[in-house]
């Protein structure tokens, strides 16, 4: 006991033995850089570079297009091929700005940056905005919208996101590992825009390593704690995260910052320290490529804009040609249509199956064994929010609750009938929640 | 380079558990209470009557989709725990044409015209065992052990007789062809527990309030011969692990399934102990699983950051 957790949630096998022991090896890419504008929630960025120009590596080449937006920086040195519509990761075809390496990682000169006690709130937000610093979890919202709630006096935790509770991805876990002192630097520059907040290191007990290593690290940090979480998916979704640590819990109508609470994971928070102690913006990220179908499954420092081809490739290719890719982790990571498009601010991993579950699994029937209610983390009822779905029954979807859903899969991982249950609940909850912004 | 990559929505992994395996854990559980009720009654020759209604209810399944033109589902064995369950609920002396006759109406009435798998909202082997029940009460209350004909342990108790508790824990009784036996029956309630096919929500439920109820109105009060005794009688064992434990036709809530529970228990009480006839489990479930819809509509779960996250 003693273990924080949530009420749901399921155990899946966690798979991260494949990498886990696997040191972060830096990955220098040698074909073209493709950088999707829209690599966050909020408005594009807009670019500003053209066809032909020679740039640096950590020089701007797209600018936030408002508030809740972020720059985007080349990450090598090379000229400018165009503005071409490429793949994202997730498949649609999308905006980028293409650029040529020229292999020789010229890197612009950076503003020499002041010690932190000297700087001013607005300062430091501003360098972390002006890095393009986002959500690299997954979510992509913009770091410096997070980091200005309303009333940052009321804010008194921070909590750093360390569950990484998605099978497969290691990449946190070594960021963890291997650059404790830059996530402890990260913690503290956001602790220093909230006076009353203490910063809390939120991790898995399956990471004992990464527990002890922070804990040593934070010895010396009046305001910083290590807390250990049960095993669990999804332990590191933010809603079931601020409830463990805290016992305060938001429903889908919340802010975090209602809670007290700002929720930043662990590439964020090294982003955070790369922008504001070493005035470098954002051009990389640890990504981890594993699956049963990769040769030398491992974690990559990888330049923003790189090829996942390559990344394969530098995991020693293909065992055999998978029939499944996935960007970002088996539970909530979009399978990928093609190995051809580039790593972005929000890429967590590439992972390569041979056999796909999904398709080898096909829909029966339910049969109201309620699996399904007894893991949603958000305590409502998928198998007939789906229902509601299919039926396109908005009224009682929206009655029963089925906005509370913050789609993270454990319904339909559970379901022996093999139902698409949040797929339904997701494409329902779209619709929804843009007739709710009408109103 | 060939890049045929299988799309679709996440999760994209999937629990082992499947409905098909968790039906045939359901057949393997009550094999036990099946093989003893089929040795128990060897001289009425009651594995005819098993088999003959566990065959019928496969094959109408396969009938009627056939002629549907809908998909064949016979593989995922709901239809074999159907058949076998009605096969468990008979006298074993009951003419083998009526076993199909039950079986039949239980899939095609009960199940199928209402949809399928999941849809039905009785359970099919104990509405169909009702309406043997009202069609021929006669043959489906003649019940002999040994050749010897007569009154049930739990008629005899009703009547004010007194009965052995020990034969009626081991099965050696007058009944239908499951339910005679408590520790077959337990085996494989046991295997479910283990399993984690149910959950003993309901079961512990049901009888507990169940034994409430005749601790307050059986007139023996706290008499632990005359508990037991109602305990092992009649069909409680067999309904309260494997009819009432029925997914589809119970609540979806750990909350809906206490509260049916005790509905369960309370209905089987009043039947037992103030009906016309000395059994009661199977009319308490089939009127527990209409109330199903009910109990769900005061039960709805409290989400997350509303009140559900305790």
């Amino acid at each position: 006991m003693g273990l924080l957790t949530f009420k749901g949630g399921i155990h899946p096998d966690d798979g991260k033995r494949f990498s886990k022991d696997q040191p972060v090896k830096p990955l220098l890419p040698k074909g073209d850089m493709v950088y999707p504008l829209s690599q966050h929630i909020g408005a594009p960025a807009n670019p500003v570079v053209k066809k032909g120009d020679h740039v640096l590596k950590g020089q701007m080449i797209a600018d936030a297009g408002g508030f809740v937006s972020a720059p985007i920086y080349s990450s090598v040195s090379g000229t400018v091929k165009g503005l071409e519509q490429r793949f994202n990761p997730a498949g649609t075809k999308v905006e980028c700005i293409v650029i040529e390496n020229d292999g020789e990682y010229n890197e612009v000169e950076y503003d020499p940056v002041k010690p932190l006690d000297e700087m001013s709130r607005e300062e430091i937000l501003d360098m972390i905005a002006r890095a393009g610093i986002v959500g690299m979890g997954g979510a992509g919202f913009p770091t410096r919208v997070k980091l200005s709630p309303k009333e940052p006096d009321k804010i008194d935790y921070i909590i750093a996101n360390c569950a990484e509770c998605e099978p497969y991805i290691t990449a946190d876990y070594r960021r963890m590992l291997e650059n404790t002192e830059e996530l402890v630097s990260g913690m503290r520059i956001v602790l220093s825009l909230f006076p009353n907040a203490k910063g809390i290191f939120a991790v898995e007990d399956n990471k004992k390593d990464c527990i002890e290593k922070l804990n040593h690290a934070v010895a010396d940090e009046p305001r910083m704690d290590v807390k250990a979480l049960m095993t669990k998916y999804p332990q590191g979704a933010e809603r079931q995260l601020i409830y463990a640590v805290t016992k305060r819990a938001i429903n889908s109508s919340m802010l975090p910052a209602d809670a007290g609470c700002i929720v930043d994971n662990v590439e964020t928070l090294i982003g955070i320290h790369t922008a504001v102690a070493a005035g470098k913006p954002l051009t990389e990220r640890v990504v981890t490529v594993s699956g049963d179908a990769v040769e030398a499954p491992g974690n990559f420092r990888v330049l923003l804009g790189t090829n996942h081809r390559e990344l394969i490739e530098a995991a020693g290719g293909f065992k055999t040609e998978p029939e499944k890719l996935i960007s970002g982790g088996p539970m909530m990571g979009f399978a990928m249509v093609t190995l051809d498009a580039p790593v972005t601010k929000t890429s967590s991993s590439i992972l390569a199956f041979m056999e796909d579950e999904v398709s080898k699994n096909p829909e029966t029937a339910c049969i109201n064994c309620g699996r399904c209610v007894e893991a949603c983390p958000s305590r409502i009822i998928p198998s007939r929010l789906a229902d509601y779905a299919r039926r396109h029954d908005e009224e009682s979807f929206v009655a029963m609750n089925g906005l509370e859903c913050v789609e993270c899969g454990s319904c339909s991982y559970v379901c022996p009938a093999k139902r698409q249950l949040k797929q339904a609940i997701g494409a329902m909850r779209k619709i929804a929640l843009a007739n709710k912004r009408k109103k | 380079m060939n890049e045929n990559y299988k799309v679709s929505a996440s999760p994209h992994i999937r629990d082992r558990v499947k409905s098909s395996n968790l039906m045939l854990l359901v057949v393997i559980a009550l094999l036990p209470a099946a093989i003893f009720g089929m040795w128990n009654f060897r001289h009425e020759n009651a594995w005819i009557l098993v088999a003959v209604t566990t065959v019928s209810a496969v094959l109408a399944e396969y009938i009627y989709e056939k002629l549907m033109h809908k998909p064949i589902t016979v593989n995922d064995f709901s239809a074999v725990v159907t058949g076998l369950l009605l096969a468990l609920n008979l006298p074993p002396t009951l003419p083998w044409w009526m076993g199909v006759l039950g079986a039949v109406f239980a899939i095609v009435v009960v199940k199928q015209l209402f949809g399928g798998l999941g849809q039905n909202f009785m359970n099919p082997a104990l509405a169909a065992r009702c309406f043997l029940l009202i069609s021929f009460t006669g043959d489906m209350t003649y019940f002999v052990y040994d050749g010897v004909t007569g009154a049930t342990p739990l008629a005899e108790l009703k009547a004010g007789e007194a009965v052995n508790t020990m034969d009626m824990l081991l099965g050696n009784i007058r009944g239908t062809i499951g339910e005679t036996s408590v520790i077959a029956i337990m085996i494989g309630a046991m295997f479910l527990l283990l399993m984690g096919v149910i959950e003993i929500t309901i079961p512990a439920s049901y009888l507990l309030s169940f034994i409430v109820f005749i601790v307050l109105f059986g007139g023996h009060g706290l008499d632990a011969q005359y508990i037991t005794a109602h305990l092992c009688g009649g069909g409680l064992m067999l309904g309260a692990w494997f009819m009432a434990t029925d997914y589809v036709t119970s609540p979806i809530t750990t909350k809906g399934r206490i509260i049916y529970g005790i509905c369960l228990g309370l209905l089987t009480g009043l039947f037992r102990l103030f009906g016309g006839s000395a059994e009661g489990v199977s009319y308490a479930i089939i009127i527990g699983n209409l109330l199903v819809p009910l109990i769900e509509k005061v039960t709805l779960p409290k989400p997350f950051g509303k009140g559900g996250e305790k």
